[in-house]
């Protein structure tokens, strides 16, 4: 069936056949054409925005939270460049989106035209891929093909920059479009002498663990994980991005590893002699100094990215493979090698294990005077809320308290930003969340620094009715950066007090000029009755204004540049390796 | 380090040469040697890079060069197994003394003249990098007024082609 449209017209009708529902943009000259028809769809509703950087990580929140690509828009020049930060995010997450800016008209490209930026070229490095499209015939082919990147393979974000003459020019449609990829090959299946190899490896190490990262949720591979686990019996460590993907209360999770990581999964890996890395890429944040980091221990790789494999540390046994059928495909060779009477035995490696865990418990000081510690604030809500919400976070102490405090069970419901560190993420990306999945409860647990970042998207959600819940951890400060002022710079706090003793501004009010209802919680009685009166709430957004203690700091950690051996776990506090043994 | 020389086909789209020149100075590698042009099949260009890198490092920047979605095929060609040549045009002083001397050198080196003016001849050289070094060395007494040179092209020795399979991939997809 072919049909005369202009290209705007192909470009919504094949946004619709690619099955996307929501667009989060806002419009300008560039990419005006696009909208006019996006108006009568009926099947994309599209999200007005209050920034571009909101729309972008609110498709980076409705990707995450639903496993479908997400979608952003903008027009040329400044509204392109205003979803940079959210794009590099999605790249260093390996989140799936796909962004849709206007570009000015074919004969003005290069001539420093009005709202004229080179967006192909600016994200060049931080998309997987990008097109810039001069033709209208090309926009349905385009938009198949970024829709296939971005959800393929190693999942990212893909930017598709149309130039304003061929949005406005007559072509014909067609679907569905030949895809012309032919440099586009992703590997899914794992060889099977690798996992053979893998798998013996398994069985012959006494001190086995299995490293854990954002890949295996992004394989949709939690349930094989937690089979392997449990036929294997080896312990896991889950990372920042992979908090949820293998339930917290199992009793073989040790914890989230890195620099504010827990001391049993530090010291899991780093007592390791088989490490089982699955969709993970050895980051500098979980690994510490890396010619230090689990020195005694082979390395199994698997990842569906070649590139991620023996960048930063050798793997003994590489494997390129999409997570879920890599960890099937292990299941069975182990079952095969315990069929034939070989079985790893890890007893004492769990008994070493345990005495970490009983040892060394993650913790947080309270304060004398009565006010609030951050770190109850998020194991209240936590408990109060469950482990069926999905929470987002932003960056910085925050993040990490949300990291270690609240307890996941589910993959997927630890939505924030790892690799790239954006501050600002919280909120937008919640927005998503809640739009992709409106039956879950949101929580956007968010910092003060980073809450004056995005909180422009309060009004998105009051107006579009998207009621997230948004916890503010307010301490008045960039309190990641005072923490390292604190231990590093002699207690220099150059430049990270936000003054919020003047309540400026002040949280609650801002909240209700947004449309939100905004209520404070100041002292460790009131968390709570707080917490359970935002539950309470669910036809407009609630912002919670938590005003909690400066001075908390992030325990344990491993200052940066350091080893993970050198692991803190309270200020000058070294845990004894040798303790348990 | 050590010299790889590295044959990369890509489809014939703008931009593809920006991007992969944006990947090695991004992930710190320096090209010394670039050549670009098509191939017997139009939609395939191919270029060849010379990189002075250890195996690790080369392992690296392959696979972030595989991954580009317009990279089609990386091969590496090893230095006995395959012809490489590189394109030189060379603006040498010559009076009607040094003049005779220098035509003398380029029957040498297989070179060609290809254009005379009273004071000057410019020289049309082609090789390895070793033999247009050693060309250079040989004329800079009669003073070198002018140097241009294009990057190393090379090819496999023997019958197989490093195209043959990647256009099957193109065929499937069109």
């Amino acid at each position: 069936m072919t049909e005369k449209m202009t290209g705007a017209q192909a470009l919504v009708r094949a946004l619709e056949h690619v099955g996307v529902d929501t667009v989060f943009g806002i419009p300008g000259g560039a990419i005006l054409p696009a909208y006019d028809p996006l108006y009568d769809s009926t099947k994309v509703r599209h999200v007005l925005v209050r920034h571009e950087q909101g729309a972008g990580h609110a498709a980076e929140g409705y990707a995450q939270a639903t496993g479908r690509v997400g979608v952003c828009m903008a027009t040329s020049g400044p509204g392109a460049t205003n979803l940079v930060t959210a794009i590099a995010d999605a790249y260093m997450d390996s989140v799936p989106i796909v962004a849709i800016t206007g570009q000015v008209a074919t004969p003005l490209i290069g001539t420093d035209a009005f709202q004229e930026a080179d967006i192909s070229g600016i994200t060049m490095p931080i998309t997987k891929h990008n097109f810039l499209v001069t033709n209208a015939e090309d926009i349905p082919r385009t938009i198949a093909e970024a829709f296939h990147i971005a959800a393929t393979g190693r999942p990212g974000p893909v930017l598709v920059d149309i130039a304003k003459d061929a949005l406005t020019a007559t072509t014909t449609f067609s679907w569905p479009p030949v895809m012309q990829l032919p440099g586009y090959r992703p590997v899914t299946r794992p060889h099977s002498k690798q996992i053979r190899e893998a798998a013996r490896l398994m069985t012959e190490a006494k001190r086995p663990v299995l490293y854990v990262g954002g890949g295996v949720h992004k394989a949709r591979a939690s349930a094989e994980l937690l089979e392997l686990a449990e036929l294997t019996g080896i312990p896991v460590v889950t990372t920042l991005m992979a908090r949820g993907t293998f339930p917290d209360s199992h009793p073989q999770h040790m914890g989230m590893p890195g620099m504010h990581g827990s001391v049993s999964a530090v010291g899991a890996l780093q007592r390791s002699d088989l490490l089982i890395a699955l969709g993970t890429r050895f980051d500098d944040r979980v690994t510490g100094r890396l010619d230090s980091f689990a020195p005694h221990a082979k390395v199994i790789h698997a990842d569906i990215d070649p590139a991620e494999i023996s960048k930063n540390r050798h793997a003994d046994v590489p494997i390129v493979g999409d997570c879920r059928e890599v960890i099937g495909d292990l299941t069975n060779a182990v079952r095969t090698e315990q069929a034939d009477g070989r079985k790893g035995d890890y007893a004492d490696w769990w008994q070493l294990l345990n005495g970490y865990k009983e040892t060394y418990p993650l913790g947080y000081e309270e304060f004398a005077d009565g006010s609030l510690a951050p770190q109850y604030v998020i194991e209240r809500v936590s408990a109060l809320v469950g482990p069926e919400a999905i929470y987002t976070a932003g960056v910085g102490q925050h993040q990490m308290w949300t990291a270690q405090f609240v307890r996941y069970e589910h993959p997927g419901t630890f939505i924030n930003s790892g690799g790239a560190g954006t501050m600002g993420f919280a909120v937008p990306a919640a927005m998503g969340a809640k739009m992709g999945c409106p039956d879950k409860v949101v929580w956007a647990i968010d910092g003060d620094g980073c809450f004056q970042m995005t909180n422009q998207e309060l009004a998105t959600c009051a107006i579009e009715g998207v009621p997230i819940k948004v916890a503010v951890i307010n301490n008045g400060n960039l309190g990641m950066v005072r923490q390292w002022q604190t231990l590093f710079y002699d207690e220099r706090y150059s430049n990270t007090d936000l003054q919020q003793v003047k309540r400026i501004p002040d949280f609650v009010k801002l909240a209700e000029a947004y449309g939100c209802v905004g209520l404070r919680c100041e002292r460790p009685e009131d968390v709570d009755a707080t917490i359970a009166k935002a539950m309470e709430i669910n036809d407009v957004p609630v912002v919670i204004d938590f005003v909690v203690h400066k001075d908390a700091m992030v325990w344990p950690m491993v200052a940066a540049g350091t080893s993970n051996d050198d692991i803190k776990y309270a200020r000058d506090m070294a845990p004894n390796w040798e303790g348990g043994e | 380090m050590s010299r790889h020389t590295l044959s990369v086909l890509t489809e014939n789209k703008p931009g593809v040469l920006a991007r992969v020149a944006a990947l090695f100075s991004r992930r710190g590698f320096n090209i010394d040697s670039l050549a670009v042009g098509p191939t017997e099949h139009d939609d395939i260009s191919r270029m060849t890079i010379v990189v002075n890198v250890e195996e690790l490092p080369l392992e690296q920047v392959t696979k972030q060069l595989n991954k580009l979605v317009n990279v089609i095929k990386i091969v590496e060609l090893d230095n006995s197994q395959s012809v490489q040549r590189e394109l030189m045009l060379i603006k040498v002083r010559t009076d009607s003394e040094s003049r005779s001397h220098v035509l003398e050198l380029v029957n040498l080196f297989r070179a060609r003249c290809v254009d005379v003016a009273p004071d000057a001849v410019t020289i049309e050289v082609t090789g390895t990098t070793d033999k247009l070094d050693a060309f250079v060395r040989v004329l800079e007494p009669y003073g070198i007024k002018e140097l241009v040179q294009s990057g190393m092209v090379a090819i496999g020795r023997g019958a197989r082609s490093i195209t043959d399979r990647s256009l099957r991939a193109i065929d499937r997809s069109a």
